[in-house]
């Protein structure tokens, strides 16, 4: 049994109470709404690309500290990169909680690797992967909402 | 014997539920998410099994010894659901898959037929998605409205919006018995009383009542009651659809095909008798055994004893979860069934819902199906514990204990 620890680390609930970059993004050019049907999380994801690089990103809405937290880091991470690196953090994040045979790309992950304790608890997966679906549809332009069902 | 007539032994009941007893995550199971599923009695299990083991054979149909069985006790199941529900005969029981098969059947069969451009279909803000939904697309197909009953900061219809709501135009009201996230128990009779001076029948969604108090219909006067037989400690897939006579007589089937026919040519079908003509197809019979060994099961104990002693457990439980700092109920209501939903200022119910399971403790998070409601009540979503009869105050306290780990977690 994992313990609630590899869960909730510090870093996740220190993301959590302060969620980087929780705004609207007044220049936005591309958007779009992550819906996870379960249990309700929401997520209104805004980024602002110019000649291939997300140069501001931001988000608002309502979820569980997993998706909070996990949607805080993601600003981090993409912010700043060009979108070709955005989906290859995409692919790395997927591939830790979805394909545990796979070994985590830490050098792509940095701080996402804290997220890695969700893996072993199959029912919270879609809380940490919402805002990472949300940016996909964001950079392909699918400006209607998606849901992780 | 379960129990004798004067206490109530709940480790003796315990013992009639072999799942209960197993360790999760470590720790002994809580289980505490009773409005989503009970658990069975080894009376309900034991039922199945022997029809499967001893008596399988189609119903209605053979004139062999085997189906001849399986006929008996399926329709002695018809017969255990009409006492369950004081119903006046067997026919007005119509077995369908569960609460939701049973409101979508009154939809198609009844509301469809009786529906027209602005009449209006009254619900209340405390519906089930499956109260909700088949109204609104009926009302949305025939240019009708769905009128919505609110209700108070405690989670109580307001009744004199449902007075001023009632009218010429309504064609029916459905109303849930016991709201699944409030707990409130809602006043049927009333409610049933005042849509009659109107003329307007009553659809009651009795799938969070029925676990927990005694139910007569004849005394409730309502027209249509419905309940699903997994929340009554029976097998999933089988419920009930309780419909006054001169009602479902007057109802075209729902489906079409076996068992609901007297005669068949290629010209014409004449349909069977009630309640035969709204069960085409082979039904669940196994279902019907095993939701007829709960009611057997339920009646033994007492739904009044149970709903008693749920009492007592809900005072517990409101009284603890009250007292911890942080901790939110929502739905104060005065009469209340056993079901405690909270909110926590430190952490979102999906999060307590995962750190209570690493302590053994099942509760139900998320928005119940209820999403109107959670709206009414400005949160995404709430934690749930629901109690039921064989739950104890230890298993209160260690919810408690659970819940103070979420602070310790979150603080």
């Amino acid at each position: 049994m994992p313990g609630l620890n590899d869960l909730y680390q510090e870093i996740l609930l220190e993301h959590n109470s302060k969620p980087r970059n929780f705004r609207k993004v007044d220049d936005a050019n591309r958007s779009a709404d992550g819906y996870n049907p379960l249990c309700g999380d929401q997520i209104q994801l805004y980024l602002k690309v110019e000649d291939d690089t997300i140069v501001d990103v931001g988000f608002q809405g309502t979820g569980c500290a997993i998706s909070r937290a996990s949607a805080s880091m993601l600003t981090q991470s993409v912010k700043g990169q060009s979108v070709e690196r955005a989906q290859e953090i995409f692919d790395a994040f997927h591939s830790m909680l979805t394909e545990p045979e796979v070994e985590v790309d830490y050098d792509t992950l940095d701080d996402l690797e804290c997220l890695s304790g969700v893996s072993e608890f199959p029912t919270r997966i879609k809380c940490a992967v919402l805002a990472w679906h949300t940016l996909l549809a964001a950079l392909n332009g699918q400006s209607e909402g998606i849901t992780t069902e | 014997m379960t129990s004798n007539a004067h206490s109530f032994d709940v480790a003796r009941i315990r013992e009639d539920f072999p799942v209960l007893h197993q360790m999760v995550n470590g720790k002994p199971l809580v289980y505490l998410d009773n409005a989503a599923t009970t658990q069975k009695p080894q009376a309900v299990i034991d039922a199945l099994v022997r029809y499967y083991s001893a008596d399988n054979s189609n119903v209605h149909r053979g004139v062999h010894t085997l189906s001849q069985r399986a006929t008996e006790d399926y329709d002695s199941g018809r017969s255990k659901a009409r006492q369950f529900l004081n119903a006046a005969s067997d026919e007005e029981i119509i077995f369908v898959k569960g609460t939701t098969d049973g409101i979508n059947l009154v939809a198609h069969s009844y509301a469809r037929q009786h529906l027209g451009e602005g009449d209006e279909i009254i619900i209340s803000t405390m519906e089930h998605h499956s109260n909700i939904i088949p109204w609104q697309v009926l009302c949305q197909e025939k240019g009708a409205h769905l009128r919505v009953i609110p209700i108070s900061d405690s989670g109580e219809l307001l009744m004199d919006e449902y007075e001023s709501l009632l009218s010429s135009r309504t064609k029916l009201v459905a109303i849930t018995h016991v709201s699944n996230v409030l707990g409130t128990v809602n006043p049927i009779k009333q409610i049933v009383e005042m849509a009659h001076s109107q003329g307007v029948p009553v659809l009651v969604d009795g799938a969070q009542a029925t676990p927990h108090m005694p139910v007569d219909v004849q005394k409730l006067g309502c027209d249509f009651y419905v309940f699903s037989g997994h929340k009554i400690y029976g097998p999933t897939g089988i419920g009930v659809l309780y419909g006054k006579a001169e009602l479902l007589e007057a109802m075209p089937p729902y489906q079409l095909g076996s068992d609901m026919i007297k005669s068949v040519t290629f010209e014409r079908t004449v349909y069977n008798d009630l309640p035969y003509k709204f069960e085409a197809g082979t039904p669940n019979i196994a279902g019907v055994i095993g939701m007829g060994a709960a009611i057997d099961y339920l009646t033994e104990i007492g739904m009044d004893r149970i709903d008693n002693y749920e009492h007592g457990l809900l005072e517990y439980g409101t009284e603890c979860l009250s007292g911890i700092d942080g901790v939110k109920i929502v739905g104060n209501a005065p009469g209340k069934a056993s079901v405690l939903s909270f909110v926590m200022d430190c952490a979102h119910p999906h999060d307590i819902g995962t750190i209570l399971d690493t302590e053994g403790v099942a509760i139900r998070t998320g928005h119940h199906c209820a999403q109107p409601l959670m709206n009414r009540y400005g949160v995404p979503a709430t934690a749930r514990a629901s109690l039921s009869f064989y739950n104890t105050r230890d298993e209160v306290d260690l919810l408690v204990k659970a819940i103070d780990r979420v602070i310790e977690v979150f603080s």
